[in-house]
C-alpha cells in the first residue's frame, strides 16, 4: 500500500504538472480574450512533432529550446492573421475558428507525419531510472519533467506579478477597455499573450511526447481535460491552473490505485450487498474503473458550488 | 417567375445536380464498405488496415478483378463508436453496397452485426453482407451468431487457448495480473484467461483483474504501479492502439520486466515504443505466420511488396488478405454478387492463405478454422521488421488448425 501510495503521489505531481504547462496558456489566453481556444491541445501536439524531426538533426537539448519557440510564432501568426479578423464577429466565430484550426492541426499533423505513432524517445542522457524503491523505479526523465514545470510556473508567476508587462496582462484579465484608453496596444498584448500561451503548450508537447507517445490523436486526448483544469482553476488565475492540475492528477492516479466500490464501502458500513436489489451492477463498480470521469465530476461540482472557479473572480 | 438571371443559374445548379446523380445502372465495380477508425487515438490502427485491404485489393484487380469487375472499396470513417458505425452502415445500405468489412472493436461490431441482422429480416431484396475481419469477442459466433455474419479472424478464446498453452509450460508463473479495455473484448479476454487457467495450471493465482476505459486513459503508471505491488510474475492483455503504447511505455518507465501475454503488442507504433525493453520478454498470439525467422516464400514477397509502398506501416493483419480473396472466391463461385449466394457460397469455402495455412470457413458458427502463432518480440534474426524499428516478431510456436478449434454454441438460423 505504502509503494502504491508513494508511486500515485509521485505520478500524480507529474501528470498534473504537464496539464499545468498546457492550462497555464490556455487559461491567460481564455481569460483575457474570453476565447475557449480548442486549437490550444493541437499546438501542444505540434511542439512534441516538431521537436521529434528537429531532434533527429540536431538532437533533443536543442530541439527543447528550438521547438516552442517554432510554435510560440505559429501561434502569434495564428492570432495576428486569424483569430483577430475573427474577433470582430464575436465570440461565437472565435470558438468556431479555434475549432476549426484544431482540426486543421490535427490533419497537417497525419498528412506530413502519417498515423502510426512515432518513436520519439527519452534522450539518452536522463534514460536511467532515478530511484528504485519497492521494487519499481522512477525514471529520471520524469524528475526533469517535474523541474521544468517548477521553473515554467516560478517564470510566469515572477512576469505576471512583478513587470510593468505582467500588470498589463493582468489589467487587459479584467478591464481590457480601461487598458486600450490609457493607450496600451491591446491587440498586440493579445497577440503576445496567445504566442506565449501556444509556446507553453509546445514546451508540453515536447516533453511529454516521449513519455505518452506520439501519434496524431494525442491533442485529443488531452484536450479536453485541459479545460476542465482551468474552470476548476478559474478563469485567467494561474494559480488557480496550479492547484487544480495538480488536484486532478493525484485524483485520477490514486483513483486508479483504488480497487474500492460502492458494494464495499457499504459492505464495512454493515450494509449487506444482495445481488437481488436493484442497480447491483452499479454497486460493483470500484473507484478505479470511473477513474478517469472523477475530473470531470469535480468540474460539476465545482461549478455547482462556486461558479467562479477555486481562484476565480469572474463568472464562467 | 425567376428573373432570367437567377433562372439560368437555377438551370446550372439543375444540370449539375442531374450531372452528379448516381447512375441507375448497374455498377462496374464490386464495391466493398470499409466501415473503421480513420480519425481519432485508433486512427492509426484503421488506416493501416485500409491501406493492406488497398494492397490486397490491387492484386486482385491487376489480375482481372471478380467477374471481369474490379473491386472499389469505400472507406468510411466511425471513430470506432458504435453510433458512428451505424450511421455510416445506413450509408452502405442507402447507396446499395453489398458487402461491409469492419474489425477493430468488438463494441463496434455487435452493433453492425445486430443492425445487419435486422436489416437483412426485413429487407431480403436488399441484404448486406458483414465479414468481421479482427473483432474477436467470442460471443459473435457464439450465443450472438447469425446467418450475416462471416468472421475471418481467430476468436479470442482459441487464442487465450493458445497463451494459456504457453504460460502453462512456464512453470516460474505463479502470479498473473490481466489487464484490459473496458468492453466486451476486454471483458472476454479476462473471461477466457480466469476459466482457462483455472483448468490448466491451478496453482497460478490471478493477483489483479482489471478493466480500463477505452482510449481514455492518458497515462499508464498508475497502472504499472498497481502490478508492480501486487507482485505478478506476468501480465495479460488484450490492449491495443494508443492503449498498447501507453502501457508499454509506462511498463519501460516503471522499470516492470515481467513477461507480458498479449494480442496485440505489434506494428502501428506498438513495437518501437517497446523497443530493447522487450526483448524475448512481450508475447503475442496472431493468426498467420510473423515472417520471421524464415518467412514462408508468398508471405515474404507479400510483406516486401507492401513495405515498398508504406514504409511506415506494416503487414500486421495479414487475415485481411484472406479475407478479401476469400470473399471475391466466394462471389466467383456463385457466379454473382447476390448477397444471399455469395453467403451461401463462402459457408465451408476453404483456401489457402498468403502464410500457406489451409483455412475454412465453418458452416456451423462462420468462424474461420486456421491455425494460431505465438511469436516473440525480438531483433535477432528479424528479416521483416516491424515500425521500421530493427525489431519484430519471430515465431516460437504454432497450433495446427484442428487444435485450434473451439466448440461453438452457435443455433445458426438459415433463411429458408
Amino acid at each position: 500500500m505504502l509503494q502504491i501510495a508513494f508511486f500515485s503521489v509521485l505520478n500524480g505531481l507529474v501528470y498534473g504538472m504537464l496539464l499545468f504547462m498546457l492550462s497555464s496558456g490556455l487559461t491567460l489566453i481564455f481569460g483575457m480574450m474570453g476565447v475557449l481556444n480548442f486549437a490550444h491541445a493541437g499546438f501542444y501536439m505540434l511542439g512534441a512533432y516538431v521537436a521529434y524531426t528537429m531532434g533527429l538533426y540536431i538532437g533533443f537539448w536543442p530541439a527543447l529550446l528550438v521547438a516552442p519557440v517554432l510554435v510560440g510564432v505559429a501561434g502569434a501568426l495564428v492570432e495576428r492573421h486569424g483569430l483577430r479578423r475573427v474577433h470582430r464577429f464575436g465570440h461565437v466565430a472565435e470558438l468556431v475558428f479555434t475549432f476549426g484550426v484544431a482540426l486543421l492541426i490535427e490533419e497537417v499533423v497525419a498528412l506530413v507525419w502519417g498515423r502510426p505513432a512515432k518513436a520519439y524517445e527519452v534522450p539518452a542522457l536522463l534514460d536511467f531510472p532515478l530511484f528504485r524503491v519497492f521494487g519499481s523505479s522512477f525514471p529520471a526523465y520524469k524528475g526533469f519533467m517535474l523541474l521544468v514545470a517548477v521553473a515554467i510556473f516560478l517564470f510566469i508567476f515572477a512576469i505576471l506579478s512583478r513587470t510593468r508587462a505582467g500588470l498589463i496582462i493582468q489589467a487587459s484579465l479584467t478591464h481590457p477597455g480601461m487598458v486600450a484608453m490609457l493607450g496600451h496596444n491591446v491587440p498586440r498584448v493579445f497577440m503576445v499573450v496567445f504566442g506565449i500561451g501556444s509556446a507553453l503548450a509546445g514546451l508540453a508537447g515536447v516533453i511529454a511526447g516521449p513519455v505518452l507517445g506520439t501519434f496524431p490523436g494525442m491533442a485529443q486526448v488531452l484536450g479536453s481535460i485541459v479545460f476542465v483544469v482551468v474552470v476548476i482553476g478559474g478563469l485567467g488565475s494561474l494559480t488557480g491552473a496550479f492547484v487544480a492540475s495538480l488536484l486532478i492528477g493525484i485524483v485520477q492516479t490514486f483513483a486508479v490505485a483504488l480497487d474500492v466500490s460502492v458494494g464495499n464501502v457499504l459492505m464495512a458500513l454493515g450494509v449487506p450487498a444482495r445481488a437481488s436489489v436493484a442497480l447491483h451492477d452499479i454497486w460493483k463498480v470500484t473507484i478505479a474503473q470511473v477513474a478517469p470521469i472523477m475530473p470531470y465530476l469535480l468540474l460539476v461540482l465545482v461549478l455547482m458550488i462556486r461558479p467562479t472557479g477555486l481562484f476565480g473572480t469572474r463568472e464562467t | 417567375m425567376p428573373r432570367p438571371k437567377n433562372a439560368l443559374i437555377l438551370t446550372v445548379i439543375l444540370a449539375l445536380v442531374i450531372g452528379l446523380a448516381p447512375d441507375a445502372a448497374p455498377q462496374d465495380t464490386i464495391r466493398i464498405g470499409y466501415i473503421d477508425p480513420l480519425s481519432g487515438p485508433f486512427a492509426a490502427t484503421g488506416e493501416n488496415g485500409l491501406n493492406q485491404f488497398r494492397y490486397a485489393a490491387d492484386a486482385i484487380n491487376k489480375a482481372g478483378g471478380v467477374l471481369g469487375k474490379k473491386l472499389e472499396l469505400v472507406p468510411l470513417d466511425n471513430k470506432v463508436s458504435p453510433q458512428e458505425s451505424l450511421i455510416q452502415l445506413k450509408k452502405v445500405i442507402g447507396e446499395g453496397i453489398p458487402f461491409i468489412f469492419q474489425g477493430n472493436s468488438s463494441g463496434v461490431a455487435h452493433a453492425i452485426s445486430d443492425a445487419v441482422q435486422k436489416h437483412n429480416e426485413r429487407n431480403a431484396g436488399n441484404r448486406v453482407l458483414y465479414l468481421n475481419y479482427s473483432a474477436v469477442d467470442p460471443a459473435l459466433t457464439n450465443d450472438k451468431c447469425h446467418y450475416w455474419h462471416f468472421r475471418f479472424d481467430a476468436h479470442a478464446d482459441m487464442k487465450m487457448a493458445a497463451l494459456t498453452d504457453v504460460i502453462q509450460a512456464n512453470r516460474n508463473i505463479k502470479k498473473i495480473y490481466i489487464l484490459g479495455q473496458d468492453y466486451s473484448f476486454g471483458k472476454a479476454v479476462a473471461e477466457a484467461a480466469v476459466s482457462m487457467l483455472g483448468k490448466k495450471r491451478p496453482d497460478i493465482q490471478i493477483v489483479g483483474n482489471e478493466l480500463h476505459p477505452i482510449g481514455k486513459v492518458k497515462d499508464f503508471s498508475p497502472y504499472v504501479q498497481k502490478i508492480v505491488a501486487s507482485g505478478a510474475d506476468a501480465v495479460i492483455t488484450g490492449n491495443w492502439g494508443a492503449d498498447m503504447i501507453g502501457l508499454a511505455k509506462a511498463a519501460n518507465d516503471g522499470g516492470l520486466k515481467v513477461p507480458f501475454y498479449t494480442y496485440y503488442a505489434a506494428s502501428d507504433g506498438v513495437t518501437a515504443a517497446i523497443g530493447a525493453a522487450g526483448v524475448d520478454r512481450i508475447r503475442l498470439v496472431h493468426e498467420t505466420h510473423p515472417g520471421n525467422p524464415t518467412a514462408p516464400k508468398a508471405l515474404g514477397d507479400y510483406i516486401t511488396g507492401y513495405r515498398k509502398l508504406h514504409p511506415q506501416n506494416d503487414v500486421n493483419q495479414p487475415r485481411i488478405h484472406t479475407a478479401l480473396n476469400m470473399l471475391a472466391l466466394a462471389i466467383k463461385k456463385a457466379g454473382t454478387i447476390d448477397v444471399d449466394k455469395v453467403a451461401a457460397a463462402l459457408e465451408g469455402l476453404e483456401y489457402t492463405n498468403v502464410g500457406g495455412d489451409q483455412v475454412i470457413m465453418r458452416r456451423e458458427d462462420h468462424q474461420l478454422q486456421m491455425p494460431v502463432y505465438i511469436s516473440v518480440h525480438t531483433n535477432k534474426g528479424i528479416k521483416h521488421d516491424l515500425d521500421a524499428s530493427g525489431f519484430g516478431l519471430s515465431l516460437e510456436s504454432k497450433v495446427e488448425r484442428d487444435k485450434a478449434m473451439q466448440p461453438s454454441a452457435c443455433k445458426m438460423q438459415r433463411p429458408s
